[in-house]
């Protein structure tokens, strides 16, 4: 569904502080399945996620999504693509604070033009499924951690992606909080999407909802 | 209803909420904006309104008043002048006039004593205007005395109080017999302060006022036009006096909204970041905050332009009347004939909110194009 060719990312290209985070990944991601990135700060796996989710473009290299080469595709494009196939589950949640749950959730749908009736029961469906709904009209900034990461993950479904991005999901959560956002991705799979995540705990890499573990280090994959 | 007109709405929706969230912040621009709409659209509405109402009133005098000048001052015309005009082709009407400046101690005020025909008042008999009435406590059929400039006290009766529709010529005006008038000013006989004349045809004016340069070396026309053009000046003049003391205002303005519009907080930065990041493109981003620019700078557009029109036409401007009236002890009152001028209200707007629109475009362009990915980071 996803394959990587050769990418290379530079930060501050041609400057005295360039600094390459990525060298020459190349890698296949299959659909409907977890795959888990696995390292240490800095080993690239949070700027690799960004390039899978059109979030950034690749110094050099190929991305192909769905056999579609996406990585010279101007912004507006990428925009389009990013909206409609990725959802993404920041590591800070990244909630609009002041506005609330369901206002936070429907946003990414609002390029899109699709009525707000429309929106706010798609967003009510979401809530129920998370257990959430009695907190909707609440302001994010009055949520506990689990409740926003919830909020996050309903925000990441609203507009139905084919593929969820989580960036170090459970590094705000505690135990029990993390083994329901395992179930909560157990869930993801069930529904058919593809899901890539980044993490350092064990918890997660090592759980059985991760169909795939790959590892990185300084840049570049040290094997699944 | 069409995708586009929805996401529209929704970008107002998210812009409404927006604002609603830093309540304190942009309530006090809104409020800072309309008083400087409110201020500036007071001053223009009630310059140009007290600029028609010249016009206007001006419409009904004569074309042309011939002065006498002796060594450039206004001095009175002799007997037989007006016949010396003889008939000039296009004048319809000459006429002498009376009229002269009487200083009252009780007041501390100058009227404007002015002579008419018996047939409209009669000896002993004074017409007086509206403010002048008011400040005396003068009604009809009370009398009043007027000691003149040679110690001698003169007594007369008011017959009537010149109608209020009047009141912007008339505040400081005591109309009296031609009699009365010679008598008071002790004003020789034969002699007029100047002549009124009446031209019919307005592109005649100029031709007749050649005409009485060349039969009365000495005297000058003044013509309607050059007063109203005075009017208009004077009226220029005194709006330019007080923009220039608001000036400082103005500025003031400009750099809180200048700063207000063009320095992102990082927190607005972030939630750019976070709205590109979850499918906003740079545009729909610029959208949303020219909406936030254009709900703010309207709001203070209008209600600024609102509350100018009701504190000028309704309440007689009474924070620049003074100015922007001219100096007198006896102020007329009079009602403003509500006049806009649509030149002026699209010059209000374009310099108000224009500019305030386009202030927050750079900024805000310069953070829609940031990579989403700063949010990941």
């Amino acid at each position: 569904m996803i394959e990587l060719l050769d990418i290379r990312k530079a930060f501050n290209q041609n400057r005295p502080n360039e600094y390459w985070a990525l060298h020459g990944i190349d890698l296949a991601i299959e659909a409907g399945k977890v795959t888990a990135f696995r390292g240490p700060s800095g080993s690239g796996k949070t700027t690799l996620l960004t390039i899978v989710g059109c979030l950034s473009r690749p110094t050099s290299g190929r991305v192909r999504f769905k056999g579609e080469d996406i990585s010279a595709l101007p912004e507006r494009f990428l925009t389009d693509i990013r909206r409609q196939s990725f959802g993404f589950v920041f590591q800070q949640f990244n909630l609009i604070k002041g506005l609330s749950a369901l206002e936070n959730v429907i946003l990414p749908a609002f390029p899109t033009g699709r009525p707000r009736a429309e929106l706010v029961a798609r967003a009510g469906e979401l809530f129920a499924r998370l257990q959430l709904a009695h907190r909707a009209q609440a302001r994010v900034e009055w949520l506990s951690g689990g409740e926003q990461q919830r909020v996050a993950i309903a925000r990441a479904l609203i507009n139905d992606p084919e593929v969820i991005i989580a960036d170090e999901p459970t590094a705000n959560l505690d135990t029990a909080l993390s083994m329901e956002f395992m179930a909560i991705l157990e869930g993801f799979t069930a529904a058919g999407k593809t899901v890539l995540l980044t993490s350092h705990d064990p918890l997660v890499v090592e759980s059985s909802a991760v169909h795939r573990v790959v590892g990185m280090r300084d840049g570049r994959l040290i094997g699944d | 209803m069409s995708p586009w007109l929805e996401k529209q709405f929704h970008l107002i929706d998210f812009t409404l909420a927006s604002l609603a969230r830093r309540k304190t912040r942009n309530l006090g621009l809104l409020v800072v904006y309309t008083l400087l709409v409110f201020v500036l659209a007071s001053l223009t509405l009630y310059s140009n309104a007290l600029r028609s109402e010249a016009k206007h009133v001006l419409a009904g005098s004569p074309e042309v008043i011939l002065q006498r000048m002796v060594a450039g001052r206004h001095d009175l015309i002799p007997p037989g002048y007006l016949d010396k005009i003889g008939r000039i082709r296009g004048v319809q009407k000459k006429e002498g006039r009376l009229w002269g400046y009487y200083y009252d101690p009780v007041l501390n005020a100058n009227y404007t004593f002015m002579a008419r025909p018996a047939s409209e008042v009669a000896d002993g008999m004074i017409m007086v205007g509206e403010a002048l009435a008011r400040e005396r406590g003068l009604a009809k059929n009370n009398t009043i005395s007027f000691r003149s400039y040679s110690g001698k006290l003169f007594t007369f009766e008011v017959a009537a109080v010149l109608s209020p529709d009047s009141e912007l010529l008339s505040a400081d005006l005591v109309l009296l017999s031609e009699d009365d008038f010679r008598r008071f000013f002790e004003y020789p006989d034969g002699h007029y302060t100047d002549i009124a004349l009446s031209v019919a045809n307005p592109q005649e004016v100029r031709n007749v006022a050649a005409k009485l340069t060349a039969a009365l070396p000495d005297s000058r026309p003044i013509l309607r036009e050059e007063v109203q053009r005075t009017y208009q000046s004077v009226f220029d003049w005194r709006e330019g006096i007080l923009l220039t003391v608001l000036a400082g205002a103005i500025l003031a303005f400009a750099i809180l909204a200048w700063e207000k519009a063009s320095g992102l907080s990082a927190e607005e930065k972030r939630e750019i970041g976070i709205l590109k990041a979850i499918g906003w493109e740079t545009g729909d981003v610029i959208r949303m905050k020219v909406w936030e620019g254009l709900l703010i700078s309207l709001t203070a557009f209008l209600g600024g332009f609102l509350a100018a029109y009701v504190h000028v036409f309704h309440f007689g401007a009474a924070v620049f009347a003074p100015v922007l009236k001219g100096w007198s002890v006896l102020y007329p009152k009079f009602a403003l004939v509500p006049a806009v001028d649509g030149l002026q209200v699209a010059t209000l707007f374009f310099f108000t909110v224009f500019p305030y629109t386009a202030a927050i475009l750079v900024p805000i362009w310069r953070a829609a194009i940031t990579d989403p990915d700063a949010v990941m980071r």
